[in-house]
């Protein structure tokens, strides 16, 4: 009987799984150290349950980031071009 | 020392994704326009000590937010609750799972995609409280990494971090309501 159990990665310890969905956020952060990236891409490899979990995290952040998109309006965009281009001149002209 | 003359060439390119921002936060289109403007105007002042080569985007990001703070987190035009309740990992995913158990939905993943209407995502990021909406924005939406959170916030990674595990559960948590409400019509029918 292990004292410590170190963290493990064996697809079928059910601690690994539990530490990739723990890790998860982390790990499609891109945050995770090379090694501990590793480690959770090999889990990944061999259980379907938590790629269905990391799959739907990963398809529900691109949903949030492509509905949460805006166009400036070009009324908008052109009174800014002004803005800058009014400070342009004003500085050039040595005011 | 960058040259003012190619500010606009520089720094309009990330315009949209500033405007999104600015929207998200001050959920106003006037107060939104008003912060883009200030916002751009600042920069191009400020363009001078702008270091070339380092990320433009991050630094237009922290006017905004030094912008914002300034102008208009004084002028909220509604109550701020300040905390969120802490729901745990997987809420969402665990409620759409138990609503395709009961044959009410199909399968998580399918499931995201047709779920929620562009006005429900925004309505749900926009409900959370502006620290951790503000977050959840620059990560998810913005693809910011913690680092540049972490400056453009001015606060430490470890804050951001937090910031990001609560803030994210709560939208889960927001999210997981219009599922409910769409899988209750669909029972009645």
């Amino acid at each position: 009987m292990s004292e410590q159990k170190m963290p493990s990665m064996d697809p079928f310890d059910r601690g690994a799984c539990e530490e990739t969905i723990h890790e998860l956020y982390h790990f499609l952060d891109g945050e995770l150290t090379e090694t501990r990236r590793k480690e959770i891409e090999y889990h990944l490899d061999h259980c379907e349950p938590c790629v269905h979990i990391v799959s739907f995290e990963s398809e529900l952040r691109r949903v949030i980031a492509d509905r949460c998109r805006e166009k400036v309006p070009q009324k908008l965009r052109d009174k800014i071009a002004q803005l800058i281009n009014h400070e342009l001149d004003a500085s050039e002209s040595g005011s | 020392m960058a040259d003012p003359k190619h500010f606009s060439e520089d720094a309009m390119i990330h315009a949209d994704s500033l405007y999104a921002a600015a929207l998200r936060m001050t959920r106003n289109r006037s107060d939104a326009e008003d912060l883009l403007q200030e916002t751009y105007l600042k920069a191009f002042r400020a363009y001078d000590r702008f270091e070339e080569g380092t990320y433009i985007k991050a630094w237009l990001y922290r006017i905004l937010t030094n912008t914002y703070i300034n102008s208009y987190r004084a002028k909220k035009r509604r109550p701020e609750e300040t905390d969120v309740e802490d729901v745990g990992e997987l809420y969402l995913y665990r409620q759409i799972n138990a609503l395709e158990r009961s044959g009410l939905a199909r399968s998580a993943e399918d499931v995201a995609l047709d779920l929620f209407t562009d006005d429900q995502i925004k309505e749900s990021l926009e409900s959370l409280p502006e620290n951790y909406r503000y977050a959840v924005l620059l990560a998810d939406v913005e693809g910011f990494s913690y680092k540049e959170i972490a400056e453009i916030t001015g606060v430490p990674v470890g804050t951001v971090m937090s910031r990001l595990s609560r803030g994210r559960a709560a939208l889960q948590k927001s999210l997981a309501g219009y599922v409910q409400e769409r899988a209750l019509v669909k029972a009645e029918k």
